[in-house]
């Protein structure tokens, strides 16, 4: 074989590659994955609480926490006294998700009830929940226990507000595509962090969350206690602020937020909508800075996208003889679900299966948008569609006006073209990745004889890599993603991964620049 | 009084010929060829030393010096002068000339930052203006007074003009407007009723700017600017920033033609309604593709004179309707004009009349000048002493030269139109049209 030239050039260079020094501090990395998993006790003590009021297995939370605990004890150790770089954070950042998405389903297969006894499912239940993407696996929700069923909410609300902290404080240093934006749009409100301490960021924002989750389970259970929120006990006003505010999507209700009442469906609307608006926005709202949203472009967007979509499928709903509902009815759910659908949440208060395919294709268009950047929604974000518009409409006049120079401006602030450039790279990534997802899942689903339409393949694609939760079809509201081929949910599992940690930090890892310089 | 002025330039040679008769002047220059250029030149007397240091200061006499103009071509040693100057003689009145904003603003920010009492700047006095003599297309010169609410400006009277042919008293017919004088074959005239105007005249006329508009309006009713406007400014330089930045402020979206591409990037990221282009400005195919002949008025900034004319002359043939350059040697306004510049304005002489306005004797407040020299526009406050307070205006008249024009009254910041029965009060601010030759016995007399 080496008398081949070629293949002797090929073989050096790989070799030559070999030689060169690992440049990463990987044990930095893999350190602070280790002290992650050691807080992840904390928020485990909580159903192990639970489990032990109900009087049901302590035993699955009780192996998690050792584990747990174990695991990041020996992380922590491995690591040197390395300082964190740009290129440890992005493996740090990988590492993070998959190691609590993995540590996450520990409870399920120990639990051994249902479906999610199988460790692929499980994987898919704790990644879904970890990345608060809401696309469940479960088919029966009684054989399972309250106490597993609120891990499932706490781990997503631990994903919305871990994304939070890692693109406000984490991800805006590191100037990666995306996330740069964070640090463009930071700058027109004049703050890159909300304090120049990354901890002090952090705990301002734990703070905020944790005060936004405990104001929606309040609310909630008074609206029970006031009789118009029947079923909203402690327990489900809580599970449900968990996932409304992380903009997650699962309930330990097989009716999803559709169990419950008109009151109830409509105190859920606003939070959803907090959760997918940018942080640092809030965080000047609620310190008395009350224009501080109106002044920002990309909310007033924002705003301008939940309402003009809200009226449309009002409309569509409202001129839609198939479907039966009051007047009232048709309004809640119409903003309900494109609210839902646009945060990313993936609530649902009624199965819009059944829905013109006009208001079906509106909804499906809706997770392509996402909410604010910087703030717990995924998706592609509000943001980056105004960046790729505004470059469109830039291009079209350049086209007439060919010597004209125009910046791109964000609520009055330039964006750099090198962003611009990220945007519109990033954005291509997500639709290639997207197209190609929904590739595998129309073979691999046609292999396994699921019947899945074209669409019902696209919006399952979509509601997994963007992290939405419900599609159309089996894997519908109401349905489950248990029928899809195991092929099919570790590619989802592996995408919704990518999709929560925005796609670059998986891709760069991938690069043997990264690796060796 | 005793004037120090470092830096012999243009600024500080044109200063200094203003001030020479009447004042003790010494000029301070670092180059010997050109102070003793200077001192056969102007009777004034030149040192030659560097005007930051402390000894040269002292040997012009700055510790017993009224004033100290600082107008070298470098922003920081004026600033540093002027510093200097203040901490040798705390009671000297110091004025800076500037050519960055950024110091200006320190400067607004704290009157009297950097121990200077007046800053000038260049670019920005400039780009103002051209803002008013874009505001009124059809003005030769435009000047505001009393704040803004007087307002002076020079037309040329065209062929088709309704009051060609017309005496002063038929074209009269503007609310709060006076006809100050009519310049007719370079001389100053004062008018009088019975005055003919004729095609080719030029009038100054002083009011509020509203009327001053709409007199604009009726004599050059082409030329009549409008919100929508058409402005293109060639050259991305500071002055051209400002005038963009300006032009926003009014509510118009100029275009701005800037060849450099970095600079191009930044004035477009400075100027959000400003359609930037980075092109060459005398390319033709870049000038009919963009149609830039189409626009009302082109304001050409570039960094030479002869660019500024060729731009104009381009514009003129291209079909805009206007040309104003920025012409940095004051010689050569007049030849630019004549050839085919519809109005040229020099960063140097609109500064040297900022500086000059605060070295007049009297109380005048605000100096404009007109043909150059041979008269000039004067806001002057009517002290309690004055000869004029409790007179009215057809008896103060009287005691005035004749080539003296009452062209507006500002009382508690309320414009007065100026007639015979007006009468002049303590605290009014004026504006006069004054012969150059009269300035200082009017003044006296105000």
């Amino acid at each position: 074989m080496s008398s081949i030239p070629i293949l002797t050039g090929i073989a050096d260079r790989i070799d030559r590659w070999r030689r060169r020094p690992v440049r990463v501090k990987w044990r930095a990395s893999l350190g602070l994955v280790g002290s992650i998993l050691v807080w992840l006790a904390v928020p485990l003590s909580f159903p192990l609480v639970l489990a032990g009021y109900y009087d049901e297995p302590l035993l699955p939370f009780l192996v998690t926490i050792a584990v747990t605990l174990g695991v990041g004890r020996w992380l922590e150790r491995l690591s040197g006294d390395a300082d964190l770089g740009g290129r440890e954070a992005f493996l740090m950042v990988a590492l993070a998700w998959l190691a609590v998405g993995l540590i996450g389903a520990i409870p399920f297969l120990v639990a051994g009830n249902g479906v999610i006894a199988h460790p692929v499912d499980a994987l898919f239940e704790s990644m879904s929940g970890i990345t608060t993407t809401g696309a469940t696996v479960l088919v029966d929700f009684s054989v399972h226990g309250r106490s597993i069923l609120m891990w499932r909410q706490v781990i997503q609300w631990l994903g919305g507000l871990g994304v939070l902290v890692l693109a406000i404080s984490v991800l805006s240093q590191l100037s990666i595509g995306g996330t740069q934006l964070m640090e463009t749009e930071a700058q027109t409100q004049n703050v890159h962090k909300l304090s120049p301490h990354i901890e002090e960021t952090a705990r301002m924002l734990w703070s905020l969350y944790s005060a936004i989750t405990l104001t929606c389970a309040g609310v909630l259970y008074v609206l029970n206690l006031a009789g118009v929120a029947p079923g909203m006990t402690p327990y489900n006003a809580l599970a449900h602020a968990l996932t409304a505010v992380a903009t997650a999507g699962f309930s330990p209700d097989p009716g999803s937020v559709g169990a419950f009442s008109r009151a109830a469906q409509w105190t859920v609307i606003p939070f959803m909508f907090i959760g997918a608006t940018n942080f640092i926005l809030i965080y000047y709202f609620v310190r008395g800075d009350w224009l501080r949203p109106v002044r920002n472009e990309e909310f007033r967007y924002y705003v301008g996208v939940v309402v003009g979509t809200t009226v449309l499928m009002a409309l569509l709903l409202l001129t839609d003889p198939s479907v039966s509902f009051p007047i009232e009815a048709k309004l809640r759910h119409a903003t309900f679900q494109v609210v839902s659908i646009l945060t990313t949440t993936g609530f649902a208060t009624v199965d819009f299966n059944g829905w013109s395919p006009a208001a079906k294709h509106v909804l499906f268009l809706l997770m392509f948008l996402g909410g604010m950047a910087g703030s717990t929604t995924c998706s592609i974000k509000l943001l980056r569609w105004m960046i790729v518009l505004k470059g469109f409409r830039r291009d079209l006049f350049t086209a007439v006006h060919t010597d004209a120079v125009r910046p791109i401006r964000l609520s009055g602030t330039v964006v750099e073209e090198e962003t611009v450039r990220d945007v519109y790279a990033y954005t291509l990534l997500s639709v290639v990745i997207f197209f190609a997802l929904t590739a595998f899942i129309a073979v691999d689903g046609a292999r396994a004889s699921l019947e899945l339409t074209e669409f019902e393949a696209m919006s399952a694609a979509a509601a997994t890599f963007f992290n939405i939760g419900p599609a159309f079809g089996v894997a519908g509201p109401f349905g489950s993603y248990h029928p899809f081929s195991n092929a099919t949910k570790a590619a989802m599992i592996v995408l919704m991964w990518v999709g929560r940690i925005e796609i670059l930090p998986v891709f760069v890892l991938l690069t043997p620049a990264y690796w060796r310089s | 009084m005793h004037v120090v002025i470092i830096g012999a330039g243009q600024v500080g040679e044109s200063i200094a010929a203003d001030l020479q008769h009447d004042h003790d002047v010494v000029v301070v220059e670092n180059r010997a060829d050109r102070a003793d250029e200077l001192t056969y030149a102007l009777d004034v007397l030149t040192i030659t030393g560097d005007g930051t240091e402390l000894h040269t200061l002292e040997e012009a006499g700055v510790d017993e010096a009224d004033m100290v103009l600082a107008t070298t071509d470098d922003d920081e040693t004026n600033i540093v002068a002027c510093s200097t100057a203040k901490a040798l003689a705390p009671s000297t009145f110091t004025i800076a000339r500037i050519k960055n904003t950024k110091y200006l603003r320190t400067w607004e920010h704290d009157e009297g930052a950097f121990g200077i009492d007046l800053m000038v700047c260049t670019n920005l006095l400039t780009a103002e203006s051209i803002v008013r003599v874009v505001g009124l297309p059809a003005a030769r010169d435009a000047d505001v007074f009393a704040g803004g609410r007087v307002q002076m400006a020079e037309f040329e009277i065209g062929e088709g003009s309704p009051i060609v042919d017309q005496t002063v008293e038929e074209a009269d017919r503007f609310d709060s407007l006076t006809f100050a004088a009519i310049i007719r074959n370079g001389d100053v005239e004062v008018p009088r009723g019975d005055s003919c105007l004729l095609a080719g005249d030029r009038v100054v006329v002083i009011g509020s700017p509203h009327s001053v508009q709409t007199f604009a309006r009726t004599i050059a009713p082409k030329e009549s600017p409008d919100e929508a406007a058409e402005v293109v400014v060639i050259g991305g330089s500071e002055i051209g920033y400002h005038v963009c930045r300006l032009l926003e402020e009014r509510g118009l979206s100029p275009r701005l033609v800037e060849q450099d591409h970095d600079r191009a990037r930044t004035l477009a990221e400075h100027l959000p309604e400003t359609l930037v282009m980075e092109s060459d400005a005398t390319d033709m195919g870049f000038l009919e593709r963009e149609h830039v002949g189409d626009a009302d008025i082109l304001v050409s900034t570039l960094d030479s004179d002869e660019k500024n004319l060729l731009e104009c002359l381009l514009a003129r043939r291209l079909g805009v309707e206007r040309t104003v350059a920025v012409i940095d040697r004051t010689s050569y306004v007049d030849l630019f004009e004549t050839v085919g510049v519809d109005v040229g304005v020099s960063p140097r002489e609109v500064v040297a009349e900022e500086i000059t306005r605060f070295t007049q004797s009297g109380s005048a407040e605000n100096v404009a000048f007109i043909e150059s020299d041979r008269a000039e526009v004067l806001e002057v406050e009517i002290s309690a002493d004055s000869a004029l307070a409790g007179k009215r205006i057809q008896d103060a008249m009287a005691d005035l030269p004749e080539c003296v024009v009452i062209g507006a009254i500002t009382r508690d910041r309320e414009f007065i139109v100026p007639r015979g029965d007006t009468e002049l009060r303590a605290g009014d601010h004026v504006v006069v049209f004054v012969e150059t030759a009269v300035v200082d016995e009017v003044t006296a007399l105000l």
